[in-house]
């Protein structure tokens, strides 16, 4: 019971101050009342019950009965949104303004459709390496709106989305993955290792778990510098097995810091599935070892997301506490573009998730609900970000040579007769004058 | 790994997706069929936790290969490699074994820059109580582990992720089960009286092509294939030194404290430093973290032209 209850402590409502008693006060309650009963019949004083060690947790009472615990109970997912978009408990709906929500789904969309082209552009050769983020639109979008721009976010590598939403563009991503003469980083950095110090993004590093004991430290600097912000680190439940977890947890939770531990558990580490990477009730039961506020949440519901967030950094800017945030998604894409999913999971299991509960779709459902979004407004969405096919042939000469116009007729013939092969659904339809 | 699995019980290999996914460059294809699940084992991905797991088993009589997914991510596990691994024998007063193969590829591969772009050659290469082992052809890459895998001690095999796809002619004795080369010995690739080339791994195929092209303007390199980091064949290139009266030394990883410049510190202390006629040239990779930009990339890694200019500056020519 008491771990039920430390488990879920985050909540948006109600906060936890408005709880009524803080928890370090209602264990000792709660041992006392017992100790007391204990004390009538044994004639045991409530000094003698009370563990005194200096290791002991304060409230912890000597017991006779030797009992191992191995029977925890799992900690609850929350959720705002059911699997069609529909809000469960009304008052749990953070009643987003019709421009956010709009700023939330057009960065999804832009999201998915830069990764579609990028990972294309891996595929012929252009580029070395992608990592798509197909199915985690959810955490990334939930994060990034629930923060300020002074919160600084530290990736693991497939959080794209929480970049674009604080603007940074598709563009600056392209010089980034082709190691252009723009890129940031000087094309220095393998592709998707974004950063930029303008938004307050750390620059991605490959080692795995790197990134988590730095946020905790980060997180100690904005606390000894008194700002009125918090660090979001992102993770994998695989990088949770790395020892720099453990180290980042821990120093966080002594040194009362503002960190927000994001876990993206989106079922594989590569080809690991989570469930030979642990065997705990997941990476948010973790928290409780760690003394830290700590919630799991459905990562497919941006909503959901968005809450906890907000939740959390309230928790960690105020309180200068760290929280554990485990949001449950699915990875639809492979890990990159070095390996090949479909030799470690059915490709049934993708399409089904695809199908059934994909962050944007849920989403999308949501706006529809409001009248904010129609499948016209989609269908131009996806077309503006991405260019006419047609500009294949354009701005190389003024005027198209004849060579250009024999390819450009054949090539408008081969779409017309085989127009499942050449599937231009995601371009705008522009013809050229 | 599959003969000596076969061979010896005693060895199992454990990594991160070393089974069902046959290695992350398809490396132990086919050993989890093989071998099952008790001998061919998937860990959750902890570097240091499955080195020392590695360690464990070594010290309680096994014989595991440890593969990192790339060597870049055994700085993670380094202590357990340098502290615990290399130095137990030594400490127990050789009453405890550590017979162990950390492998997986090093060096640089393409187009993923800084952090997965190193050679670890010169690090493991320090460390005493440690072997450290090189390959650049299959015949090496065979022989070599084998040596690991059979040798009591703990074994560093530093592969090349450049060169797991390419092919090598060998000749049936490689073929053969019984086929194992000796850690601690050179190969001569190519004979030849101007000029000694040192090389390890990927870049003694340069150095080849080098001597090839050097050899146009008639000049007949001799190309050392080192096989070996530690212990290093110091011999073999005073002997070959003693004949060519200069030497050239090639590797992909950073100058300062390298291969190469080890090899010119001992052959400095040697005999070989009375038979030079010119100063010992190395050729390295750039000192700076690898970029990824393509062009960058190529520019920052020893090329066949960087060899012939150093061998022609060693001669003067």
């Amino acid at each position: 019971m008491m771990l039920a209850r430390l488990t879920t402590l985050v909540r948006t409502a109600p906060r936890v101050s408005q709880l009524p008693l803080p928890i370090s006060a209602r264990v000792p309650l709660l041992a006392r009342s017992k100790a007391t009963k204990a004390s009538d019949s044994a004639a045991t004083s409530l000094q003698d019950r009370h563990v005194s060690f200096p290791g002991a947790t304060f409230g912890s009472v000597f017991t006779e009965k030797m009992e191992f615990i191995s029977d925890y109970p799992t900690i609850p997912t929350y959720r705002v949104l059911d699997i069609e978009g529909k809000v469960i408990v009304e008052g749990q709906d953070p009643k987003l303004s019709k421009e956010e929500c709009m700023k939330i789904y057009r960065t999804m969309i832009s999201l998915n459709q830069m990764d579609m082209i990028m990972y294309e552009a891996q595929r012929q050769g252009r580029i070395s390496f992608y990592m798509t983020n197909y199915g985690e639109e959810g955490t990334h979008l939930g994060t990034a709106a629930a923060l300020t721009s002074d919160d600084v976010i530290f990736g693991q590598y497939r959080e794209a989305g929480a970049l674009l939403y604080r603007g940074f563009s598709v563009q600056q991503c392209m010089h980034q993955c082709y190691g252009n003469e723009n890129d940031l980083g000087k094309g220095r950095q393998m592709p998707v290792h974004y950063g930029s110090k303008a938004l307050n993004i750390q620059t991605i590093s490959s080692p795995l778990g790197t990134q988590l004991p730095q946020a905790a430290g980060s997180a100690y600097a904005l606390k000894r510098e008194g700002k009125d912000a918090c660090v979001v680190c992102f993770f994998g439940e695989g990088a949770a097995s790395e020892g720099d977890f453990h180290a980042a947890l821990n120093m966080a939770a002594t040194t009362e810091s503002p960190v927000i531990f994001f876990c993206r558990n989106n079922g594989y580490a590569i080809s690991t599935p989570a469930r030979e990477q642990y065997r705990g009730d997941g990476i948010a039961s973790r928290g409780h070892g760690y003394g830290m506020h700590t919630i799991r949440v459905d990562g497919n519901d941006v909503l959901a997301v968005y809450n906890v967030v907000k939740e959390a950094r309230r928790i960690a800017v105020e309180e200068q506490k760290p929280v554990l945030i485990e949001a449950l998604t699915y990875r639809v894409g492979h890990h990159s573009t070095s390996d090949d999913s479909s030799a470690y999971r059915p490709k049934k299991e993708v399409a089904d998730w695809m199908k059934q509960d994909a962050p944007i779709n849920r989403f999308r459902k949501y706006l529809e609900a409001k009248k904010w979004w129609s499948e016209d407004q989609e269908q131009a969405l996806r077309k503006e970000v991405q260019t006419a096919v047609s500009h294949l042939f354009t701005d190389v000469y003024d005027e198209l040579p004849w060579n250009l116009q024999e390819q450009k007729a054949k090539l408008d013939a081969l779409m017309a007769k085989y127009p499942e092969q050449y599937d231009t659904t995601g371009h705008a339809k522009t013809k050229l004058s | 790994m599959d003969e000596e699995m076969a061979r010896d019980e005693t060895v199992f290999l454990l990594g991160e997706e070393v089974a069902q996914y046959n290695g992350a460059y398809k490396v132990s294809k086919g050993l989890l069929e093989k071998y099952g699940d008790k001998r061919v084992i998937d860990t959750p991905i902890t570097e240091m936790g499955f080195a020392g797991i590695a360690v464990g088993a070594a010290l309680a009589g096994l014989k595991p290969i440890c593969e990192f997914m790339t060597f870049n991510f055994s700085m993670q596990a380094i202590d357990q490699v340098v502290n615990s691994a290399a130095k137990t024998r030594y400490m127990s007063g050789g009453t405890i074994e550590c017979p162990i193969v950390f492998r997986g590829p090093n060096g640089a591969a393409a187009g993923v820059a800084a952090q997965h772009s190193q050679c670890f050659a010169a690090w493991y290469g320090s460390v005493p109580g440690l072997k450290v082992v090189s390959p650049y052809s299959a015949e090496d890459a065979k022989g070599l582990m084998k040596a690991a895998i059979r040798d009591p001690n703990p074994v560093v095999v530093l592969e090349n992720e450049l060169m797991y796809g390419i092919s090598f002619e060998v000749s049936d004795e490689v073929l053969s089960k019984d086929f194992v080369v000796e850690i601690g010995k050179a190969k001569i690739e190519l004979e030849g009286s101007d000029v000694t080339i040192v090389a390890h791994s990927r870049p003694v195929g340069f150095a080849l092509e080098a001597a090839a092209e050097l050899a146009k303007e008639g000049i007949k390199a001799e190309v050392i294939n080192l096989r070996s980091i530690r212990p290093l064949d110091v011999a073999t290139i005073i002997e070959s030194i003693k004949k060519t009266n200069h030497l050239v030394t090639v590797e992909g990883g950073w100058p300062q404290f390298g291969v190469g410049s080890e090899i010119a510190a001992q052959i400095m202390e040697s005999e070989a430093f009375d038979h030079l006629d010119s100063p010992v040239i190395r050729v390295t990779g750039a000192d700076i973290p690898m970029p990824y930009a393509k062009n960058l990339e190529e520019l920052s890694l020893p090329s066949v032209n960087n060899i012939v200019n150093a061998v022609k500056k060693s001669l003067n020519k």
